[in-house]
């Protein structure tokens, strides 16, 4: 154990022949979600077609938060036992995280256009997530912010981790502001009536979401992992 | 008799070994110089017996008791001296050194004990002037008075000469030997020649691994994981 | 107790001596707010519509420029690294730097805030709530700006990077600080407003600390 990259042999053996199983899973399910999201699923009738962003907007809206709650998990196993590879999975969720909650807030203003008749209404839960964004920005600015790569990953650790604590805190204060100033949230997504015939894409859409982050972030991983080494064999020439 | 003893420390700085598989003990009294060459961790050791930096592996124990049990009780008997001095610009010498013994727990004795140290290390004049006036050997000596000014059983020192002249190191060395027949013990990192009867040298060479070992575990990676 | 207040009346006399950093925090204040007539137009009732949020926005962003200095002076002179091998509990030392760093930036605000709130045209019903509330709340910015600028020590870029850790963390303070003044005015019951900032200050005085306290470990590492 004379150094922090010991151990990612046994994890890359292991995570290897997930990635292919990871992106045809991704491929398949995305396939069958667009197919139900575009077919299946019926026109809501007051917000005809446009209802379908829906399938796109709410799974990338729970990627954002899943993966910033993951990505606290994954800090805390880092900080708290050291776990290289705990720490190369955070770091590796933070873009993932962030192009989801990205790509929620822009199916969120496409949706919103059609229906407010504006590409911006400060809804709560478009608040809450641009709010979440730059959770993310600050985040990942941190992490580079360091010459050494060690001091990137302790910091931003403590900071997810202050973060995760705000997160439901934001969140509340943010719908309370909501609702003082607007009353009515147009996107209603979720909630207990919803129809089987719109259940199964939203299932199908978001497992799909599920498999492509596994997928880039065991990308992401292995090549954190190989600049790990080249930085090593630099080091190596360096005292050489 | 209580003994300061490291056992099996490896020290990880970056994704560098600095050294690994150090032992060393020190009694009450006692006194070690460390030595090796530019990068060998002597700086680093003395920053893992402080308890800045956490061992990689191994252990530092105060009679027989893990120091990461209770990192404040080891702060409490311990006197660091760094590479920088830690002297406000704005604060007089005095001033300075008050916090410092203040916040060690020096109450009502605290000016007296200051005055004390600065005359000591020969600096009882400059003790109204504010820190920025003062010389780089001026500020090296008030951040030594610093520690004579409130008592702490280990001393740990990096590199204490920097800036000193003769006569000053020699004042320090009075200190350091008037500080161990009281039975306090002392760690030297240091170029310059400081005498220390009898103190036990410490090559951090002996440790530095080469650096194909340094490296073997992560070029090992490498070769392992690609068939 | 006695190495906690030793620590805040060295901050403070730093503060004093190095001077005008608080007068500086409380003239970017004003400066800030005086520009918003220019912005929005000096109609009375315009003005009194965004003074409470102008005056929360523009002592936020006060409160957040002297943040920067709270760890990095004594970062850069090897202070921070005895005050992290003083026998104090890390998390007190913190605690102490952020409580010099409310009595320098965060008292001052309050102080002139009624002097903003005259300029903004604030309703004179909202003076006591709107110092109140700066009361209650800036404590929390100290707390939660530590933090951060814990964890900027050694890095490349400080100041701007501080901000985009911190205002996000900020909004929840902003937003019940502005509600507590606008319901006073309103003439409504302004007390659930007051006990959330109560209840942010509550949890942030033991968990900031604590946070700071484990950043400045790893930065002096």
């Amino acid at each position: 154990m004379f150094n922090r990259f010991a151990n990612p042999n046994r994890f890359l053996r292991l995570s290897r022949p997930l990635v292919p199983v990871m992106a045809w899973a991704t491929v398949l399910l995305m396939a069958a979600g667009l197919y139900m999201t575009f077919f299946t699923a019926p026109a809501d009738y007051q917000q005809g077609q446009s209802v379908r962003i829906m399938y796109v907007h709410v799974p990338s809206a729970w990627m954002g938060l899943f993966c910033y709650v993951g990505m606290a998990v994954a800090a805390a196993v880092g900080l708290i036992w050291r776990h290289s590879l705990a720490d190369l999975v955070a770091k590796a969720t933070a873009p993932i995280g962030a192009a989801f909650t990205f790509l929620s807030l822009v199916t969120g203003s496409l949706w919103g256009k059609p229906m407010w008749g504006t590409y911006w209404v400060w809804d709560a839960r478009l608040t809450s997530m641009l709010v979440l964004l730059f959770l993310y920005l600050g985040y990942m600015a941190l992490q580079n912010a360091f010459d050494d790569p060690e001091r990137g990953f302790k910091a931003s650790a403590i900071l997810v981790l202050v973060g995760v604590i705000n997160v439901p805190i934001i969140k509340f204060s943010v719908d309370w502001w909501n609702t003082l100033h607007q009353p009515a949230s147009v996107i209603k997504a979720g909630g207990p009536s919803i129809h089987p015939s719109m259940l199964w894409p939203l299932l199908v859409m978001s497992l799909a979401f599920t498999t492509y982050y596994v997928w880039v972030l065991l990308l992401r991983v292995h090549a954190e992992i190989a600049a790990s080494k080249i930085r090593a064999l630099r080091m190596r020439q360096a005292s050489a | 008799m209580t003994i300061f003893a490291g056992e099996g420390l490896v020290c990880i700085r970056g994704e560098r070994t600095v050294f690994a598989g150090l032992d060393f003990a020190l009694g009450p009294g006692g006194a070690l110089v460390l030595v090796g060459p530019n990068g060998s961790g002597k700086s680093s050791l003395l920053r893992l017996m402080a308890g800045l930096l956490r061992p990689a592996a191994g252990a530092l124990t105060w009679g027989g008791a893990a120091v990461a049990e209770d990192p404040e009780g080891h702060n409490g008997r311990l006197h660091y001296v760094g590479h920088l001095d830690a002297v406000k610009p704005v604060l007089s010498v005095t001033e300075n050194l008050l916090f410092w013994a203040r916040l060690r727990g020096q109450g009502a004795a605290a000016p007296d004990r200051v005055a004390a140290a600065l005359a000591t290390l020969g600096i009882g004049h400059l003790a109204d002037l504010p820190g920025r006036f003062l010389s780089a050997g001026q500020k090296r000596r008030v951040n030594l008075a610093r520690i004579l000014a409130a008592p702490a059983d280990l001393w740990l020192l990096d590199e204490p000469t920097t800036a000193l002249d003769r006569a000053s190191i020699a004042v320090l060395e009075g200190a350091i030997a008037a500080h161990r027949a009281g039975g306090g013990r002392v760690v030297v990192s240091t170029h310059a020649d400081i005498a220390l009867d009898g103190a036990a040298a410490l090559d951090l060479a002996d440790f530095t691994l080469r650096p194909e070992q340094v490296f073997a575990g992560i070029a090992g990676t490498g070769a392992e994981a690609e068939p | 107790m006695r190495g906690f207040l030793a620590i805040v009346r060295r901050d403070l006399s730093l503060a004093v001596r190095q001077g005008m950093d608080s007068v500086m925090v409380v003239m970017f204040f004003v400066l800030a707010c005086v520009l918003f007539p220019f912005g929005v137009g000096p109609e009375p009732n315009v003005l009194a519509r965004i003074a409470a949020g102008v005056i929360w926005v523009a002592a936020l962003l006060a409160a957040m420029l002297s943040l920067e200095r709270l760890f990095q002076t004594d970062y850069e002179d090897g202070s921070l690294e005895l005050l992290t091998l003083s026998p104090l509990a890390l998390e007190v030392v913190v605690l102490a730097k952020i409580v010099a760093h409310w009595l320098t930036t965060g008292l001052p605000l309050i102080v002139a805030s009624p002097l903003l709130a005259v300029l903004m045209n604030l309703d004179a019903a909202g003076y006591p709530y709107m110092v109140l509330a700066l009361a209650l709340g800036t404590p929390s910015l100290s707390l939660i700006g530590g933090v951060g600028a814990a964890l900027i020590l050694g890095s490349r870029r400080g100041g701007v990077l501080l901000s985009l850790l911190v205002l996000p963390l900020y909004i929840p303070v902003l937003i019940f600080g502005v509600s507590a003044v606008d319901a006073a005015i309103g003439g409504f019951e302004a007390k659930a407003q007051f006990l959330v900032l109560g209840g942010i200050l509550l949890a942030a005085l033991p968990l900031c600390p604590w946070a700071g306290a484990a950043a400045l470990r790893q930065a002096t590492e």
